[in-house]
């Protein structure tokens, strides 16, 4: 039970990592129907972002934190106006095929200046390196404050999504760009905005699992941001909470299959549950089909 | 007063208007008709800024709108409720509203226009909690024709709005215009229901595979022995 206990906490860690990378594809999916493929370099350039000012800099993790975010926004949005902005009239399958050309661009521009060998996040210090113990249960300060700045980000977020002005036009322009564009909403700004939402989280994540895991490398945003992607799925693409839901989902199921069965057998299952899930609710969990009524 | 002049749209080498002129002044209905695929949507679209014509012009009060963008269209006083309602279907009747105020910023004005669409349509108020895409047709459509007038047009655009509507309905969206028009609002309506449309209009231009091809008062047309044949069953 308490070795239990324990695997869920480790995969609520994890969790919150593809959580915040799922929160990126989903809601660029939902205003543009694009699978940005360039997403999951993002989270890696924020882990290098957060590496660069934590070594080079000496910054703590929280103005480290702050950087990655602001400088992975700035990528996201760049990313959206040189390549796929150019793109928008264009076929879907263009685009996706852009968005896999910008993902190994930056993969190989990062190795050409940073190097393709793994690099080590240093060891935390202060706050960050105290755990305790719950019984026999062991958490880490870094586990929460991971799970704090995510729960953190992801009700930011949705407050930006209910709430504001840019957030509602965010979902107008996300259930029909023609409608929203007679409403007076400017689509390129919005969708400008969504790449920066989703960047942001990105890269607030890829600092995360650099602090949490220690190793980076240009090409760790490779599985990450495809089980990130699968999590988008699971929950409904296009659907705000269901990419949360689907994150935390992910990460347990994959830290439980490795505790209890095999690591070997890990991703395998995650697959396997996208397939699953695909077939019994095509939409994603929480997935719906609104027929307008004519 | 809104002139379109000469315009010309092309879809890739589909020719849809080919130098379509007219005229609407302030404070009058003026309807569009003509069969499908005629270019009626087209004609409102390249107005409203959604697709830009290769050729001609668009006044507004005398300014030259053809290249403005849909933003500021819409900010200068034109609305557009599109065929098919267009509201969007997850966000709730209250939503749906602001939305089409999105570009004022007098809250003070918006909550008056809010109270005014829902003095127009009690149905929207009791509904305003309620996602758009559970209303029924009818009711859609006056939350369309509501979410245009929060932006305070000078002009509304109305493409097919009975379309898909019980005859009664029809007939009470029919009154609906004819009530928004009376408090002020231009209307350039687009509409199959040809002698629906007729009997409310000012004005009246038949369009036919992208070119107008007769013009004049609703009941001018209405007497038209070529109308009566092609569009009123007659
Ligand atoms: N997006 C598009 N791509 C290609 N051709 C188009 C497009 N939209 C309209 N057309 C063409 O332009 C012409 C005018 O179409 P439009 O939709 O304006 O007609 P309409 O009179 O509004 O008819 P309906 O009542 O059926 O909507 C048609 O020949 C149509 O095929």
């Amino acid at each position: 039970m308490e070795q239990l206990l324990q695997q869920i906490i480790n995969g609520i860690s994890l969790g919150s990592i593809y959580a915040l990378i799922a929160l990126g594809y989903t809601m660029v999916y939902g205003i543009i129907k694009l699978i940005n493929f360039a997403h999951s370099d993002v989270y890696m350039l924020g882990a290098y972002i957060g590496y660069f000012c934590m070594t080079k800099l000496n910054l703590g993790f929280l103005p480290s934190l702050v950087i990655a975010m602001i400088l992975c926004t700035i990528v996201g949005v760049t990313i959206e106006k040189v390549a796929y902005k150019p793109l928008r009239n264009s076929t879907r399958i263009a685009v996706l095929i852009t968005a896999i050309g910008v993902s190994l661009f930056i993969e190989y521009v990062t190795m050409a200046i940073a190097g393709a060998n793994v690099r080590s996040y240093p060891p935390m210090t202060g706050l960050m390196a105290e755990s305790f113990n719950i019984g026999s249960i062991n958490i880490t300060m870094q586990q929460l404050i991971t799970l704090g700045i995510t729960i953190l980000l992801m009700v930011l977020l949705q407050f930006i999504v209910k709430k504001t002005r840019i957030g509602k036009a965010m979902r107008a322009v996300s259930l029909d760009q023609d409608a929203a564009m007679l409403m007076g909403i400017n689509v390129n700004s919005t969708i400008s905005f969504t790449f920066a939402l989703g960047s942001a989280l990105a890269g607030a994540a890829g600092i995360m699992v650099g602090v949490y895991y220690n190793s980076i490398n240009p090409l760790m945003g490779m599985l990450p941001g495809l089980k990130a992607f699968v999590a988008a799925v699971f929950g409904g693409i296009g659907i705000i909470p269901g990419a949360m839901i689907g994150g935390y989902f992910i990460g347990i199921i994959e830290v439980l299959v490795s505790g209890y069965g095999n690591s070997m057998y890990r991703d395998g299952v995650v697959f396997a549950i996208l397939i699953l899930v695909l077939i019994i609710k095509p939409t994603g969990l929480l997935g719906k089909n609104i027929r307008e009524k004519v | 007063m809104l002139e379109i002049k000469n315009i010309d749209v092309h879809f890739g080498m589909i020719h849809a208007l080919k130098g379509v002129s007219f005229t609407v002044n302030d404070g009058d209905i003026v309807t569009l008709i003509g069969a499908n695929g005629a270019g009626k949507k087209t004609t409102l679209r390249t107005v409203s800024g959604l697709k830009k014509p290769t050729n001609g012009e668009i006044l507004l009060d005398g300014k030259n709108i053809t290249h403005t963008s849909a933003q500021d269209i819409v900010r200068m006083g034109i609305s557009h409720v599109p065929e098919g309602r267009r509201v969007f279907p997850t966000m709730t009747v209250l939503e749906n509203l602001e939305l089409g105020a999105f570009l004022r910023r007098d809250k003070d004005g918006i909550a008056r226009d809010l109270k005014m669409v829902f003095e127009r349509f009690p149905i929207l108020a009791d509904r305003r909690k309620q996602a758009a895409g559970t209303l029924s047709g009818g009711e859609q459509q006056m939350l369309a024709i509501g979410r245009a007038l929060m932006s305070r047009p000078k002009i509304l655009f109305l493409d097919e709005p009975s379309m898909g509507l019980a005859p009664l309905l029809v007939q009470e969206i029919f009154n609906i215009i004819k009530d928004i028009n009376s408090s002020g609002t231009t209307i350039l309506l687009v509409e199959q229901n040809a002698s629906m449309a007729l009997q409310i209009a000012d004005y009246a231009y038949v369009i036919e595979t992208g070119s107008i091809v007769l013009s004049g008062t609703g009941a001018e047309l209405m007497q038209s022995e070529d109308i009566k044949k092609a569009y009123l069953g007659g």
